[in-house]
């Protein structure tokens, strides 16, 4: 009989739960780990991971249709479909299985299943009651308890997901064949990537988006750019748009879409509906508790506690931003806070957000709209990479770095980034943040050259009046 | 950041002592003013206090080890979190006397390696310099606003100052500067002075009340304390090593309770005086004299005669360090029968203390000290401690002070009364 009462039980083994169970399980605590279908979660099994290998090979696609300037050709460039989402899938499958064995390695067990807050024992511990199809329900208790249960795909009326016509993230990710046509609803990071992935593959793709521009999220420079470079590639993108009823037939669906009181119809084969996530609040035994849900998420406090002494909630359960690595440090800030550590609670203006369309986008902080609304007056700097000897090196000049800056204090309010390779590089001034860096460190920062890096350099800088190269 | 706990010096020609006993084990939390060590010299145990809050990450002296030379490393506190760094053969007071060395100029540099220490003792136990670690936004913030670094307290990663500390404290109203006002007077040298304290206050008012309206005179006499602290190292070592119930009496407990013996054997010295009649106290109060950082406090044994040693012994830890933690209520320091003064942990020879009215008496404790005395016709050594009784006359005359002086010397030359 394996062991059933913890200090710390995690419901659901995503990129917040499982880290949560392996720091609670570094810190010496007892810790169970309760996940009803994949370890991993959505990030590893549906989410960021398999999008990356999708869209590492429309990358490969776009190149080897783009050889003429790098000095090669290629005749009769083709791909097996099935092959490249067969990679897709067995990117994640190491992954999950990678997970598996680092809870293994730590010493927590994993329970097959769904867990349900079952109220409290005697002696003050939570009771969480996890059932599974097959076998009998089994009860657990815990002192603490960690909800991790992520989010999934929301369902508008008229454009739910069916499975075959109108897909989510879910169908979109493991499709039996490449639709020819198709329509993307959304552009956030989610519909942006399979709209990027699906183009760069060879499909005709259209991107929707109700909001004035696409990526809302991000700078207004960075959302016009990416907005010119998905056109020059050959996507059509709608802004301002509103949806009609959908006509479905056997094979394909036609969309009207409205656009400044002007309707046109699009017939594509397939439409993908990426209009948000909801938290999966459900049968997570809520009810009757003094945990309170707003909007689909669970409301926490700065440190991830309920309205229930001893349940936390972590990640995209407990709302946005929607990010794995979000759910992860939340995970280990309520570990440690649990286990008695000094924690600091997490300020969004500090996480990073990537989206890996092509050209990829990155961006922290204060967007130069959202300082300025803040009060804040700021220093902007902005650097081409076509200006960048790297970047022209490598063929993809196209994009910028941009920096907002206090103007008072020199503190580095924001950095947005559109180009080859920002995702990996918007680490540095995620540091500079979180450092509190001025802009007097960053200026005094050597960047090795040649890298596209450098334009980090250029755009601190151009904020103060002295970009070297441009 | 990483703070070092050094060997403190019990006076001033100390330079070693026993590390008697650690009170807090690695990786307890310690909070500014808790009680770290017991630091044993021949008469006296005194306690090292942490002056600053943190995690005590490493004991660096195990107890019982003897000869830890003062300024010694002997543990080093930590922030939450932190690595315990890397200490080899702490000495913080040689590495001090370089820094001086290097930045006297008149000194070749080359002698700096070698300059023994001379940093002066310190009774507390504190990390010399500390660094200030803050953020390059929270030191441009703090620099615009006017705002001392050093006076705020870092919430950041190890207790890094950030942006909202520095925030937070131009938040707050600032005090008057800390530095004290400089003082007007002419003269060739420069002088500052320090306003009063309350406390200080309250110390000039009573003390000079007391010497100036009592009419004190002053009786010494030599008492032998061998076979008082060889019963100590019996009574101690049937301590239970830990636990509510461990003890370790120090000399001063001793003499507390034989003070109390004393009195209660010469009740007219447990007196206080008034216009109208002479008050014969019928519990023996016993205010020891403790000094703290702005002054002197004089917590309170209530009815000395009728505690154990152990009773005592406990009873006065906990006065004490909570006196010098500022956390006395009213009733545990006012009031009292008679009171205890004792320098002995600084070596004084003798002195004379002045009286805390109403009390009729107080008795002054020098440094016990290793002589030869006259034993019969023969030679011998023996550890001989002066105490001096200073008495109101207008409660005790001189015979009755002597009757007294001779009771307690007694009882401390004959120990047992003490356990009776």
């Amino acid at each position: 009989m394996s062991r059933t009462d913890f200090d710390i039980l995690v419901v659901g083994g995503g990129p917040g739960g499982y880290v949560a169970a392996l720091r609670a399980s570094q810190l010496g605590l007892s810790v169970g780990l309760v996940e009803a279908q994949h370890l991993g979660g959505i990030c590893l099994n549906w989410g960021c991971i398999p999008t990356k290998a999708l869209l590492r090979a429309s990358e490969i696609n776009h190149l080897l249709h783009d050889l003429g300037p790098y000095g090669f050709k290629a005749d009769n460039v083709s791909f097996d479909f099935t092959k490249v989402v067969a990679r897709s899938r067995a990117v994640s499958k190491q992954l999950s299985s990678g997970v598996a064995h680092l809870l293994k390695k730590a010493k927590v067990p994993v329970f097959d299943g769904y867990g349900k807050l079952d109220g409290v024992t005697s002696d003050g511990k939570r009771k969480i009651l996890v059932t599974q199809d097959k076998n009998a329900p089994v009860t657990l208790t815990a002192k603490h308890v960690i909800l991790a249960t992520g989010a999934r795909a929301r369902a508008l009326p008229g454009i739910e997901p069916d499975g075959k016509l109108i897909w989510s993230y879910r169908e979109a990710l493991v499709p039996d064949a490449m639709p020819a046509r198709l329509l993307v609803i959304g552009s956030g990071a989610i519909g942006t990537e399979f709209a990027s992935f699906y183009r760069n593959m060879g499909a005709d793709v259209t991107l929707v988006e109700v909001a004035p521009r696409i990526l809302p999220v991000e700078d207004e420079e960075i959302s016009a750019l990416a907005q010119k470079a998905f056109e020059k590639q050959g996507m059509k993108v709608l802004t301002n748009a509103k949806i009609g009823a959908f006509k479905k037939t056997e094979q394909d669906v036609t969309v009207p879409v409205e656009v400044n009181g002007k309707i046109q119809s699009f017939t594509v084969d397939r439409v993908i509906s990426a209009v948000g996530i909801v938290g999966n609040i459900e049968n997570l035994g809520l009810e009757g508790t003094k945990i309170k849900v707003e909007r689909t998420h669970v409301v926490t406090d700065a440190l991830c506690r309920t309205g229930e002494p001893g349940v936390y909630a972590i990640g995209d359960l407990a709302g946005a931003p929607w990010l794995a690595h979000k759910a992860s440090h939340e995970a280990v800030m309520c570990v440690e806070a649990i286990a008695g550590k000094t924690v600091h609670p997490i300020d969004i203006t500090k996480i990073p957000g990537c989206t890996y369309c092509r050209p990829q986008i990155a961006s922290v902080g204060y967007t130069e709209a959202r300082a300025k609304e803040a009060g804040y007056k700021v220093r902007v700097g902005k650097f081409p990479l076509i200006a960048n000897g790297k970047a022209i090196a490598m063929g993809e000049t196209e994009g910028f770095i941009k920096t907002v800056f206090d103007d008072k204090t020199g503190e580095l309010l924001g950095a947005h980034m559109i180009g080859a390779e920002v995702t990996e590089m918007i680490q540095g001034y995620v540091i500079a943040r979180t450092g509190e860096l001025t802009e007097a460190e960053l200026a005094e920062t050597i960047f090795p050259h040649p890298t596209i890096s450098e334009s980090m350099h250029e755009a601190v800088l151009a904020a103060y009046g002295g970009a070297l190269h441009f | 950041m990483a703070i070092e706990v050094l060997m403190p010096a019990l006076s001033p020609t100390m330079t070693e002592g026993t590390l008697a006993r650690w009170l807090k084990k690695e990786g307890d939390t310690i909070s500014s003013g808790d009680v770290l060590a017991e630091i044993e010299t021949d008469k006296a145990t005194m306690e090292v206090e942490a002056v600053d809050e943190g995690i005590l990450g490493k004991i660096l002296v195990t107890e019982g080890t003897q000869g830890v030379p003062v300024n010694a490393t002997i543990a080093i506190l930590v922030e939450e979190g932190e690595a315990v760094p890397e200490v080899a053969a702490p000495q913080k007071a040689a590495s001090t006397a370089s820094k001086i060395q290097e930045t006297a100029p008149a000194e070749p540099a080359v002698k700096a390696a070698s300059v023994p220490s001379q940093t002066p003792p310190a009774l507390s136990a504190v990390g010399a310099d500390r660094k200030i670690f803050a953020s390059p936004l929270a030191k441009r913030i703090a620099k615009q606003k006017g705002l001392d670094l050093a006076a705020i307290k870092g919430t950041g990663p190890n207790g890094r100052i950030v942006r909202r500390d520095v925030e937070n404290a131009s938040a707050k109203p600032q005090s008057a500067s800390p530095s004290a006002p400089k003082s007007g007077s002419a003269g060739a040298g420069s002088s500052t002075s320090v306003p009063h304290s309350t406390m200080r206050k309250v110390i000039a008012r009573r003390l000079s009340e007391a010497k100036s309206t009592i009419p004190h005179f002053y009786v010494s006499v030599d008492v032998e304390l061998d076979a008082l602290m060889a019963l100590r190292s019996q009574l101690n070592a049937t301590s239970p090593e830990e636990g509510p119930d461990a003890f370790k009496l120090s000399v001063n407990d001793m003499l507390v309770k034989a003070a109390a013996v004393a009195l209660k054997r010469i009740p007219t010295v447990n007196a206080s005086f008034t216009e109208e009649a002479m008050i014969l106290h019928d519990d023996v109060d016993i205010s020891i004299a403790v000094s703290i950082p702005d002054g002197l406090i004089t917590p309170i044994v209530r009815q000395a005669d009728k505690k154990s040693l152990k009773q005592i012994s406990l009873e006065t830890k906990d006065l004490v360090k909570r006196a010098r933690a500022g956390k006395l209520k009213p009733e545990e320091f006012q009031g009292g029968t008679f009171s205890i003064s004792n320098m002995g942990m600084y070596g004084v020879k003798d002195f004379s203390a002045i009286i805390n009215p109403p009390q009729a008496a107080i008795l002054a404790i020098a440094a016990g000290r290793k002589q030869p005395v006259v034993k019969g016709n023969e030679l011998a050594i023996a550890t001989v401690m002066t105490v001096t009784l200073s008495v109101d006359h207008r409660v005790v005359d001189g015979s009755v002070a002597a009757e007294w002086l001779s009771a307690f010397r007694s009882v401390v030359e004959s120990p047992l009364t003490l356990v009776i």
